[in-house]
């Protein structure tokens, strides 16, 4: 009886926490789409009035947005044009009715991402494509580059402010088309949206804090130099509610009494110690909200049935993965032998302060250890040896410094160590069964003597 | 045949001089003699004739009327003429004027001021009939010679358009009467006077030659599928001459055209030739001669096909005087001739019967050879079985006929009507369309399906209009802002009054001279160059609208609106005279255009902007734009703009930069008052801004860059400042703050801003470069060393020290932000770091805090 009754709360609970798991993961993905905009308001409002006014008084405007990755360059954008469409809609319901769900036609909106349109050719299809101006003139409208450009310049100074409909260009990755060819497409954007031809708004997002430097001075005394900053100026605390917010559960989740629970043990651990020294730290690296999303998707990832609510526990151990440093994960891995090449490299950058080595020195290094020092190793042949130093190149903890070619010996091709002699040591510390002779003399190149 | 060699045409005078001139050495002919040396047609235009003379298109020469011939004392041969006008040269706007249908005959008497009447005489393709007619009259509906009779009822001076007045009227009706006289003794080419005695008795049979030339002349332009064929095949020619395939030329690939057959022959040149061999002939035998003017009577009335191939198998058994001469034009002509005369009869006869195309075949020479009686039983059978499935129209005739050389020309059977399409596809669309007015509509709907689609040429593409009205300023800060717009255009610019009567008076005497010239204009972005050249033009559009002025064209292209420099030719050319080419065949048209000598061309003001992106490496682009005012006939101005004064020095080489000149100028930035004066006089009458806060704006701009764009953008960002920093619907205007906040906004540097937010270890990472570059004394270390250093800040601060994945992360971020230049980051902590700030800018923003 007990044992039925735990069965279905253990299925009871299973829907609920893969239902958690399944809401989390979309707002950690897809940050910008559910996301709240956190200490942008001010941004926002001068974006949302900007964007207003050129769809309610045709005005032509161009702006920049400005921030580092991850500041919410899009989300902020895609919020502003939701609350527009909405505000639309209302706005036209009021008014006129039959005017009611054009608000889709009201205001296009190429997206132009630099990623996708490499050159100006490309983009200007692009423009067309979304504009829907080429059913005007079938297909063949994209004769030439040339043509293509006259065509859309034409359509667009056939404008005038009070009769065509506003146009919003959106330049993702705005620093990448200022490489384009003469700025062509950044001319004439903003050349339109200086005259008095169809009202255009050109909104750049980049990460650039130098992009107003890359503008060649014409396209630059065009553009209207408006510069929305994003800056991720949060504090701490505002840190901790977006914490709050981002973990808790929406108020129309099914199970309303998991939901309770879980918003509960998350203001708890708001409160606690641990994780707010986890948090204070992955803070300090980086106030970037996409890696506090990457820190709670590995935590939200050890919930199961047997553990239903997070713990400070699981966000220390996300904080550790999430801190770990990649290249002494792979020495971890590594065989005694190669483990002593890496220090018999360690040993080379100390002797030579840090010139690149080749493999007959390190070979000789490793030779001097096994000859005077070593008990437990034993005298490998040099064939193996090598073996073993190829592996490490292709693990790319030796770099050389000039391609291989078919002339050079590869025993004399120079190369260079990519770990940290702190890094080499924190990593022998967590080595398993290292022998300590090899210990000592990762300590000390001088320990043989 | 050489068709290059037919194309010759040698203008000699008719008569002696009328009167002449010592002291200007000129003297007055009282007619021209016109003569194609191949084909040995000649013919004479005299005073008070009407004449169609070159021009700019070549399907579209002038009309005119011949008012005196004279040489002058280089011995040029020039001509005085008065114009009339096409419908296609009246200004689109002023066409409506007229408030009725104009049929592409009627031209009107031309009393616009400013076109020159004094063409060189080698321009004059043939004459005309042009009758005068009154204003009610119907266009009397005239069969024969269609496309050389034209009509005129009105007169235009380029304002209105006015009835003939009676003076003028007669005396048209009087050249035409006199034409018609002339006409009818003029006929013989040799005038009377030059003949010796000698060949006196043989007159009357050189009088029957011509007239029989006459008659033939009469067929060639009754045949002639357009009205200026003659004009094209010029044209033609002349492209031929220089070796290089026009556009034009290649526009005109109609059914009819002489283009077409170029390869072949022409067809009016085909019996042309023909007739002269029977000249020849005929002077020589009198015999001869009496059976050709037989012929000719024939072929007046009748199709000119069987008549004609009858006397050619009949010359070829008769004439066995001169067998070389006949079999040579038996072998140069059965192609084309053939395919001639069947294009001519589709034109002209378009209700043929099939019949009598086969019947004719079989009387054609050429259809001895068995593969073309091959051919032909196949078409008899073919074009029955056409007529059972009801095609037997004249299309089908034309197919056949097609079909016919197409046959000959490689001996593959096929049937008709894939043939047809074939041949009729390789037609361009143009082409096909004019085709259309004399083949019944059935082609048309056959042929474009398997043609390629077609670019619309002139498809009008259109922004979709907002559903919405968009709304007007509702407050004194939207009205101003409105105003404050670079795009707003004010009614006049405002502290650009010298640089604008420099332009002004540049362009004006130019105009008024008739000469072209090159200006160069230079100024740093926002200095109002672009807006005062518009200026310009306006006003002096505004004064040729006037009369103040001769009219003029306004072209302008822009270099970052090409995609390549050489598109500049073909944006030049087609604001001229509307064709669409690829870039070197508007280069030669242009060169053409600006070089010889275009009568009634007018003036051109083209405005190059961004000069400097029309830079090649052979500057070739450039080069030409300049080097067209400088010839004598181009009249063309050229107003370049560009950003650097020191342009033509720095980038162009001598020989452009010399035939750009030296007449310079130069928009200095704008001073702080001018600045001023410029928002407030946009803002006339709107209190918007305090008057100090004007100041501040232009005093800063003025300070920074003179940059009138820059100044309204910030005056534009302070009003929605002000707009949303103010109280509940109290007016409110733009004060000092407000701008002050915008100039801030807009002006401050982000990088301090930048690092201040960044999270704590990227701060430390900044300190650590900076320690690390102190220790070093270089500015550029590796992440390595950096690291070093940032371990130790780490431990000072008692922070936990980060890993080096971190740092890097660190590092790749802050290169994101271009706060730092990095290196690309496979070399990992040999990666080398960069700052892209001063070391003191860092230093100040960390120590803030």
């Amino acid at each position: 009886m007990s044992k039925r009754k735990l069965k279905e709360s253990n299925a009871e609970s299973a829907e609920c926490i893969s239902q958690v798991q399944k809401i989390l993961r979309e707002r950690f993905c897809h940050h910008c789409a559910a996301g709240k905009l956190f200490g942008m308001e001010q941004q926002y409002r001068h974006l949302l009035e900007l964007l207003r006014r050129t769809t309610v008084h045709g005005e032509s405007n161009s702006a920049l947005i400005i921030g580092p990755r991850g500041s919410g360059k899009s989300a902020l954008l895609n919020h502003v044009l939701k609350d527009l469409r909405e505000m639309k809609q209302v706005r036209e319901n009021l008014l006129e009715v039959h005017l009611n769900g054009n608000c889709q036609l009201f205001l296009k909106n190429p997206f132009l991402s630099g990623l996708l349109q490499t050159n100006d050719r490309v983009a200007l299809k692009e423009i067309t494509r979304q504009l829907q101006l080429e059913n005007v003139v079938g297909d063949k409208v994209f004769g030439s580059f040339a043509e293509n450009l006259a065509f859309l310049l034409e359509a667009l100074r056939k404008g005038t402010r009070s009769s065509s409909c506003p146009i919003l260009f959106v330049l993702d990755e705005f620093d990448l088309f200022v490489h384009h060819k003469n700025q062509t497409l950044l001319y004439n954007l903003f050349d339109i949206s200086q005259s008095a031809q169809t009202p255009v708004t050109v909104i750049g997002l980049t990460c650039r804090q130098d992009i107003l430097e890359l503008l060649e001075k014409r396209v630059k005394s065009r553009f209207s130099h408006r510069q929305i900053y994003l800056m991720n100026s949060f504090d701490f605390k505002q840190y901790i509610k977006i914490f709050k917010k981002q973990l808790s559960l929406p108020a129309e989740f099914p199970d309303e009494t998991f939901a309770q629970k879980w918003n509960n043990n998350v203001q708890h651990l708001s409160e606690d110690k641990a994780v707010q020294d986890v948090l204070q730290k992955l803070f300090h690296h980086t106030k970037d909200l996409r890696s506090l999303h990457l820190l709670l998707m590995l935590a939200v990832s050890a919930v199961t049935v047997q553990h239903p609510l997070l713990s400070a526990a699981d966000l220390q151990e996300a904080s550790r993965q999430h801190s770990a440093d990649a290249k002494a994960n792979i020495v971890h891995g590594l065989s005694v032998l190669e483990i002593c090449l890496i220090i018999a490299m360690k040993h080379l950058n100390e002797v030579y302060d840090g010139e690149p080595f080749n493999f007959q020195m390190v070979y000789n290094e490793f030779q001097k250890f096994i000859q005077r020092k070593a008990h437990s190793m034993y005298n490998f042949e040099k064939p193996v040896v090598m073996k073993a130093f190829e592996h490490l190149l292709q693990l790319e903890l030796v770099q050389p410094l000039e391609r291989p070619s078919a002339r050079a010996q590869r025993e004399f091709l120079l190369l260079k160590l990519l770990l940290d002699s702190r890094q080499i040591m924190d990593a022998l510390q967590l080595y398993p069964n290292c022998p300590t002779d090899v210990k000592q003399w990762a300590a000390s190149s001088l320990s043989w003597l | 045949m050489n068709t290059r060699q037919q194309s010759k045409l040698v203008y000699s005078w008719y008569g002696k001089p009328l009167a002449s001139d010592r002291k200007l050495r000129t003297s007055q002919y009282k007619g021209i003699i016109i003569a194609s040396q191949s084909s040995k047609t000649e013919t004479c235009i005299q005073l008070g004739d009407f004449i169609l003379v070159e021009g700019v298109n070549a399907d579209q020469p002038y009309v005119a009327q011949l008012m005196d011939l004279y040489e002058d004392g280089a011995q040029h041969k020039r001509a005085v003429v008065q114009w009339f006008c096409r419908l296609e040269e009246i200004p689109q706007n002023k066409r409506k004027l007229l408030k009725r249908e104009i049929s592409s005959q009627e031209v009107f008497f031309d009393q616009v001021l400013g076109y020159d009447t004094d063409i060189a005489a080698e321009t004059i393709i043939k004459s005309i009939m042009v009758l005068p007619l009154h204003l009610g009259e119907e266009l009397p509906i005239i069969t024969l010679n269609k496309e050389q009779t034209f009509y005129v009822k009105l007169s235009w001076d380029g304002k209105c358009f006015k009835v003939l007045s009676p003076d003028t009227f007669s005396k048209l009706k009087d050249a035409n009467k006199k034409r018609g006289v002339i006409t009818n003794s003029s006929k013989a080419f040799i005038p009377s006077d030059i003949l010796t005695p000698v060949k006196k008795e043989k007159e009357s049979v050189v009088q029957s030659t011509t007239e029989t030339k006459n008659g033939d002349m009469e067929i060639e332009s009754k045949h002639s599928s357009s009205k200026s064929s003659l004009a094209k095949e010029r044209h033609s020619q002349r492209v031929a001459n220089n070796d290089i395939k026009t556009p034009t030329a290649r526009k005109k690939l109609e059914l009819n055209s002489p283009t077409r057959c170029k390869g072949r022959l022409l067809g009016s040149e085909v019996l042309g030739l023909l007739d002269d061999d029977c000249d020849d002939v005929a002077a020589l035998e009198p015999s001869a001669t009496k059976r050709k003017v037989k012929f000719t009577n024939e072929t007046l009335g009748s199709p000119p096909k069987i008549p004609c191939s009858n006397d050619k198998s009949k010359s070829t058994s008769e004439t066995a005087e001169h067998p070389q001469k006949f079999s040579d034009t038996i072998r140069l002509s059965p192609y084309t001739k053939i395919k001639d005369f069947s294009e001519k009869d589709k034109k002209l006869h378009e209700k043929d019967d099939i019949l009598s195309l086969v019947g004719c075949q079989s009387l054609t020479p050429r259809s001895r050879r068995t593969c073309a009686q091959k051919t032909s039983a196949l078409i008899a059978e073919q074009i029955s079985m056409l007529d059972l499935e009801d095609l037997s129209d004249s299309d089908s005739s034309y197919c056949s006929s097609s079909e016919e050389e197409d046959d000959d020309d490689d001996d593959v059977p096929c049937t008709p009507e894939k043939k047809t399409k074939s041949s009729r596809i390789s037609s361009t669309p143009k082409s096909s369309r004019k085709s259309a007015d004399h083949t019944p509509a059935k082609t048309l709907k056959k042929t474009p399906v398997r043609g390629t689609p077609r670019t619309p040429r002139n498809a009008t593409p259109e922004i979709p209009r907002r559903i919405q009205a968009a709304q007007e300023p509702a407050s004194v800060l939207e009205e101003a802002r409105l105003r404050l717009h670079v795009s707003a255009v004010p009614d006049s610019l405002p502290c650009r009054e010298e640089e604008f009567q420099d332009i002004y008076n540049f362009v004006e005497s130019k105009l008024i001279d008739g000469t072209g010239g090159c200006m160069y204009i230079s100024g740093v972005p926002g200095t109002g160059k672009t807006a005062t050249v518009h200026e310009v033009v306006r006003c002096l559009q505004q004064a040729a609208e006037n009369d103040e002025l001769p009219p003029f064209q306004f072209v302008e292209i822009n270099g970052m609106k090409l995609t390549d420099p050489h598109q500049a030719y073909v944006q030049i050319l087609e604001f001229l005279t509307g064709q669409k080419v690829t870039a070197t065949h508007a280069a030669v048209l242009l060169a053409k255009l600006f070089s010889t000598p275009g009568p009634k061309r007018k003036t051109t003001v083209l405005v190059v902007d961004e000069l400097d992106l029309l830079w090649t490496r052979k500057q070739n682009v450039m080069y030409n734009l300049f080097d067209w005012p400088t010839q004598k006939h181009s009249k063309l101005i050229i107003l370049a703009i560009a950003n650097t004064m020191d342009l033509p020095e720095r980038i162009m080489m001598n020989r452009v930069a010399s035939r750009l000149g030296l007449t310079r100028m130069s928009f200095q930035p704008y001073t702080y008052k001018q600045l001023q004066q410029i928002i407030s006089s946009r803002l006339k009458g709107v209190k918007a801004f305090e008057e100090d806060a004007v100041q501040l704006v232009s005093r800063k701009v003025a300070a920074l860059s003179g940059d009138a764009r820059r100044c309204l953008d910030i005056c534009r960002r302070a009003t929605e400042i002000c707009e949303f920093s103010r109280q509940k619907k109290t007016p409110e205007i733009v004060r000092m703050a407000h701008v002050t906040e915008a100039i801030d906004e807009m002006f401050s540097s982000p990088y301090v801003s930048a690092i201040r937010n960044a999270s704590l270890h990227e701060q430390i990472f900044l300190k650590a470069i900076l320690a690390e570059f102190r220790r070093a004394g270089v500015e550029e270390a590796t992440v390595q060393q950096i690291y070093h250093h940032h371990i130790a800040l780490c431990r000072m601060e008692g922070l936990q020290s980060p890993t080096v994945s971190e740092i890097m992360a660190i590092c790749s971020r802050l290169g994101a932000c271009r706060l730092l230049l990095v290196e690309a980051s496979s070399k990992y902590i040999h990666m080398r770091v960069r700052l892209n700030l001063s070391q003191d800018d860092v230093m100040y923003a960390l120590r803030e805090e």
